[in-house]
């Protein structure tokens, strides 16, 4: 039972439909077969000619600049722009040691999107994070990659390997005196690495607790130097970016998106066709759930969806009309998050789906702020006693106030107000599920098993 | 006194982990960045990281021992006991969830005779929760050492275990 026997994890819809350089910046270069695409061919498909012209041709400013332009927004989940963190990176000649790290470290439940670049593309985020290197002035890259990702780990180590031997890394790429070398570097599994500071901390070797911020880390970063830490699509799109110019993204997105290019986005749950495609941003939900997807299955009914990962809220059915970018999803009451989304069929109690939920996040706090630490077991304990139908009258009104003392704000990362987003959410569309969980206090009082959670 | 009692093994890394923590030292700028990776190598070849190695890394490191052992029990992958011959992950967050993960725990369960955390009693299988794997279009999916399988039936378990000698 040889990996090598058995077909890429990352292989699906995104191989099979039709790409065009034009139309899909980060697919079109994937292989039909689903084998990774190495230096030779990646070279044969224009792969690094953006690499070439950003360290030949343009000034560091003007990479930096182009990006901005573009509008390119991060990837990962939160969407910041990606131009003016890279704009935060101090232009002092004498803090010359800099890094870029990527954030490779994917494990939002949902979210399986960059393990597709990295498993089938790897000279993709080479090339990406070599411009973006040259333009933050980045000496060194490494690649926090998720303990599990095996076979993206082993696809990204031969790239590298094959680009430096090709003078792609190593010393005075391209002949432009630039220096710029990568190492893969994979983590030992805690969902925290996830948020760039606690993924500083684990990359110098010690517990993935986030750090205060400011300092953000483009001012101190890992080992104390200004460090650039961007996910992995992100990245994957500045080749293009500077390739094909800003005019050309900039017309990707459909009419009525503030969100430029494409995105990878998906849909899974019980849908006829779960998967992963590179759309434009703007594209309604309902595109990507009943044209992509395929709609349910036979016998399932959609009951509600979440836009973009665990730590996106539930939205219901007539929300299908959003439009897939930041604003749109943000129009209807949540985040887009990663823009993979998850259906929620007729046959899930939402009690025993939050449940489910929490406790991943309570396992997965890192238990350094004690809004996080306590709060999210205590949610746990009551969703216990809720699914379990002795809960009690107080539950869901402790459950309310949970979701607003682990807000944001309240916590020293994003990571609770994450875990309590679907959590307030699920509560104000399907009180009525939570409510059945309460005890009735009548009959406990006649049998006495009533203990309160 | 208290060495005795911490130290419950007389820990002494190989020649060949030793060199291949060396090398991993340099690719960072302080050495510490290594303990990870450390870690990895010690349970590679012994399949778990036994008590005296925070000791021996600390020293090549230059770092408490302390350190090292609030790395190793910080993340997941380190075991700091010993574990079956085969690690299974299966996957326990809310897309697996729909897909069914729950029923294919419950016949691990039952064909291993333990419950998540634990080794089978005749040492093959360790089984544990893991999060989510990004295998979410091929719902509920699973990890046996380095590989990855997605759609489990509860039904395909079995077969599936026999391939793990």
């Amino acid at each position: 039972m040889s990996a090598l026997n058995k077909p890429l994890a990352s292989v699906g819809p995104a191989n099979r439909v039709t790409r065009t350089e034009e139309t899909h910046p980060l697919t079109w270069r994937l292989r039909d077969d689903g084998q990774p695409v190495w230096l030779e061919e990646y070279q044969r498909k224009n792969g690094y000619a953006a690499a070439r012209k950003a360290l030949t041709d343009m000034a560091q400013a003007d990479i930096v600049q182009t990006v901005k332009d573009a509008g390119l927004k991060g990837r990962g989940g939160a969407g910041f722009p990606t131009g003016v963190k890279w704009g935060l990176m101090p232009t002092d000649e004498s803090m010359n040691i800099r890094y870029l790290l990527c954030n490779a470290d994917e494990m939002e439940p949902n979210t399986w999107k960059d393990r597709l670049l990295m498993e089938q593309l790897p000279h993709l985020l080479i090339e990406g994070m070599l411009i973006s290197a040259r333009a933050l002035k980045a000496y060194r890259g490494y690649i926090f990659l998720r303990g599990e990702y095996v076979d993206a780990a082993r696809h990204l180590n031969r790239a590298v390997a094959e680009a430096k031997a090709a003078g792609l890394l190593g010393t005075n790429i391209l002949g432009s005196g630039f220096d710029f070398e990568l190492f893969v570097h994979t983590g030992a599994g805690r969902y925290i690495c996830g948020e760039e500071t606690a993924l500083i901390n684990s990359l110098e070797g010690r517990r993935a607790n986030p750090r205060a911020k400011p300092p953000f880390p483009a001012v101190v970063g890992v080992w104390g130097k200004p460090t650039c830490v961007n996910n992995v699509e992100t990245l994957c799109n500045v080749p293009a970016i500077v390739g094909q110019g800003v005019d050309w993204y900039k017309s990707l997105a459909r009419p009525g998106s503030e969100d430029h290019g494409t995105k990878l986005m998906g849909f899974s749950g019980k849908v006829k066709n779960p998967g992963l495609w590179e759309l434009p941003f703007g594209v309604s939900a309902r595109e990507l759930f009943e044209d992509c997807a395929g709609g349910m299955r036979d016998g399932y009914t959609l009951k509600c969806w979440q836009p973009g990962g665990a730590g996106t809220g539930f939205l219901l059915p007539e929300h299908l009309d959003a439009q897939m970018y930041a604003g749109g999803i943000a129009k209807v009451g949540t985040r887009m998050g990663t823009g993979l989304a998850l259906a929620i069929d007729d046959s899930v109690s939402m009690v025993s789906l939050l449940r489910n939920m929490e406790e991943f996040f309570a396992r997965e706090s890192c238990g350094w702020c004690t809004p996080c630490r306590d709060g999210l077991p205590w949610s746990v304990k009551i969703l216990r006693a809720l699914e379990r139908g002795q809960g009690s009258r107080e539950d869901i009104k402790t459950l309310l106030g949970l979701v607003n003392h682990l807000g944001p704000g309240k916590t020293f990362c994003a990571h609770a107000p994450g875990a309590v987003e679907p959590l307030g959410s699920a509560i104000k569309y399907f009180r009525s599920e939570f409510e059945a969980g309460v005890a009735d206090p009548s009959q406990a009082a006649t049998t006495g098993q009533f203990v309160p959670a | 006194m208290t060495d005795a009692l911490i130290k419950t093994d007389r820990f002494v890394l190989s020649e060949t982990e030793r060199s291949a923590i060396e090398h991993e030292m340099h690719h960072y700028e302080d050495p510490r960045a290594a303990s990870i990776e450390a870690l990895k190598i010690v349970q590679k070849g012994r399949g778990w990281v036994p008590d005296g190695a925070a000791d021996a890394i600390g020293a090549i490191l230059g770092i408490p021992a302390s350190d090292v052992e609030g790395v190793a029990t910080f993340y997941s992958q380190i075991f700091r006991q010993p574990v079956g011959r085969h690690i299974i992950r299966v996957c326990d967050s809310m897309t697996c969830y729909i897909g069914g993960h729950e029923a294919v725990v419950s016949e691990m369960q039952q064909q291993l005779g333990i419950g998540l955390g634990q080794t089978s009693s005749d040492g093959r299988f360790t089984l544990l929760p893991v999060c989510c794997l990004g295998n979410c279009d091929k719902a509920p999916a699973l990890m046996i050492d380095d590989d990855t399988f997605g759609d489990i039936a509860p039904a395909g378990v079995a077969s599936l275990l026999e391939a793990y000698p």
